[in-house]
């Protein structure tokens, strides 16, 4: 349901306005502005090294823009700490999923409440968590870095629940996985969506992403070079020729 | 006395010291696992807290021949001494982190250690400048209780060594295992980048390792006091390398590892005294220093790199 109508401030819940992000000289996000509303799943597409990461980094202020705003919920946040960022609902999904791997699943889980008060809202969230992936519940006991990859991923996904967030920032989720794990993990994406929290997701694969986003910005060495509903961009021909290309195999096959 | 009460006694001693100076490891291991920093100030922590103890014990008129105290009179002493030694040390190893090592906190290279080195050798001299270069004698509490078994003797200092090191190393296991705290220790140790992302503020994280550390640290220069019947501001640079050496021997940012480390040293020196000699104790131990480091440098039971992506 990919909306036409233009976005009012109400609608915004994340907002990049003229960011530029710097690692020591090396300039990477330039004058980028996205716009992300309530209820959407956006994807970020992108070849590698254009800044996709740093994105998502600058989002969670472990970089912090040089020039430009940040806005959450109509909030700008770029001065905020990590943490109080992720107090106000933005949760991530990190890049190669980065469980504790001496910790259990359970714990894992944990850490992604770490913010929130241990209450009837965590065991509602457990519960939530458990029955969108029952594996999880199955491995809760086992050490995260025991787990396959995907079963990894799911975890990563829950631990993004526990927190609550209204907005969930995922770093390539579909990473390393096999196509049917690729699969699950983008149904589930879409289920959470459902259910209502945002999604910004940074993808490789842009037939998949494309499948179940709203809309996507497409980032070339650090500037937003295109953007549109998924609809759109999957019948661009630049899009098709340089990130669709396993789309056209398919058909020719 | 039997060659079996000879052993015995030597366990008896040995798990006293090692227990000393698992204590003393536990400290080195909580600040490595976090920042991967081997932090040499620690050593002279241990010294101070010995010192703490010394003037606490003092302020409760325990004095080298005044009539042992019993009953709750002793576990009062005992508990307040301890707390005021634990807290103090605990703050002394915060400070030195907020002022001396927080500020290199991004500085890469060996900065941090080096600083660490220059901490010691202040706390090392401002000692010797305040108390003196004698070595202090450190009234006991304890009434001069002891045990025969067999032809091994087991006095009440040991015993106390025993029950308060073993509260202490549970209460830690405790903390680290099931407290949020705890848990956003072993998180920021594991991968420190998706702690922070979970919403762990990690400088919170380090300043409770340091606290945690130091405080032990502290105990443990209390219990060299009771143990040794004296102090000195030089006990930490020897006390501090067998503590280092027993972190490694468990494999240095690992925390049960620190514990069976201290008592194996603890062991080693004891049993090395006995059937070498005393002069010799060292030399083993820190040939065990030098093989572990060379053959086995993540320890008995692993964990030198925390998993670094
Ligand atoms: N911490 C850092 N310090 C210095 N340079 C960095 C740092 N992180 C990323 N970079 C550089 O910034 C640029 C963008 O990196 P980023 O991780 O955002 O790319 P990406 O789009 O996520 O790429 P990929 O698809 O490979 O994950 C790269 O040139 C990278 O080398
Ligand atoms: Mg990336």
């Amino acid at each position: 349901m990919p909306r036409e109508t233009p976005s009012t401030e109400a609608d915004l819940l994340l907002e990049f306005k003229s960011v530029n992000t710097y690692y020591g000289d090396l300039h990477v996000l330039k004058d980028v502005n996205y716009a992300i509303r309530r209820g959407e799943i956006v994807s970020l597409l992108g070849g590698n090294a254009c800044g996709k990461s740093t994105t998502m980094k600058t989002i969670m202020g472990v970089v912090r823009p040089t020039r430009g705003t940040v806005l959450f919920d109509g909030e700008p946040i770029e001065r905020l700490s990590t943490s109080a960022r992720v107090r106000r609902g933005i949760a991530p999904v990190l890049e190669a999923r980065r469980l504790f791997p001496r910790m259990t699943v359970f714990e894992n889980l944990e850490m992604g409440a770490y913010t929130r008060k241990r209450g009837s809202e965590f065991n509602e969230d457990l519960e939530r968590v458990y029955s969108l992936f029952p594996r999880v519940k199955e491995r809760r006991n086992q050490l995260g870095g025991t787990l396959s990859g995907g079963e990894q991923q799911m975890v990563a996904i829950g631990r993004a629940l526990m927190a609550r967030p209204r907005l969930i920032c995922m770093d390539e989720p579909s990473m390393g996985l096999s196509p049917l794990f690729v699969e699950q993990v983008f149904d589930i994406i879409q289920e959470i969506n459902r259910q209502g929290t945002t999604i910004f997701m940074v993808e490789q694969n842009a037939a998949m992403a494309l499948s179940i986003a709203h809309r996507a910005y497409v980032l070339q060495t650090g500037v937003v070079v295109l953007s549109g509903t998924a609809a759109e961009l999957k019948e661009n021909p630049s899009i098709r020729e340089a990130y669709l290309g396993e789309l056209q195999v398919n058909a020719a096959a | 006395m039997t060659t079996a009460d000879v052993y015995l006694q030597q366990v008896i001693n040995g798990t006293s010291l090692g227990a000393m100076y698992a204590l003393l490891a536990l400290g080195f291991t909580l600040v490595y696992g976090i920042l991967e920093l081997i932090n040499f100030s620690h050593f002279n922590v241990f010294m101070v807290g010995s010192f703490v103890g010394l003037g606490m014990l003092e302020l409760f008129g325990v004095e080298p021949n005044a009539a042992a105290l019993t009953g709750f009179a002793l576990i009062g002493v005992l508990v307040a001494t301890f707390a005021v030694t634990m807290l103090a040390s605990g703050l002394l190893g915060v400070v030195i982190e907020r002022v001396a090592l927080r500020p290199l906190r991004n500085v890469k290279g060996p900065a941090a250690m080096i600083t660490t080195i220059g901490v010691s050798y202040i706390l090392f001299n401002l000692v010797l400048l305040g108390v003196g270069a004698d070595a202090k004698n450190f009234p006991s509490p304890l009434p001069s209780i002891s045990f025969a078994i067999g032809g091994a003797v087991l006095r009440l200092r040991e015993i106390l060594i025993w029950i308060a090191s073993l509260l202490l190393m549970g209460g830690l296991t405790y903390f680290v295992q099931f407290t949020k705290m705890g848990k956003a220790m072993r998180a920021t140790a594991q991968d420190p980048d998706a702690a922070r992302m979970m919403g762990v503020e990690v400088d919170r994280v380090i300043i409770m390792a340091f606290f945690l550390g130091s405080a032990l640290a502290g105990a443990g220069g209390l219990m060299f006091g009771l143990y040794y019947n004296l102090t000195s501001y030089v006990i930490g640079f020897t006390t501090g390398l067998r503590a280092f050496t027993a972190a490694v021997l468990g494999g240095i940012g690992n925390v049960p590892g620190a514990m069976v480390g201290g008592v194996l040293i603890g062991l080693i020196e004891a049993f090395g005294s006995y059937w070498i000699s005393a002069a010799w104790a060292d030399v083993i131990i820190f040939s065990i220093l030098v093989l572990v480091l060379v053959f086995k440098p993540a320890g008995l039971f692993g964990r030198l790199a925390p998993n670094k992506s």
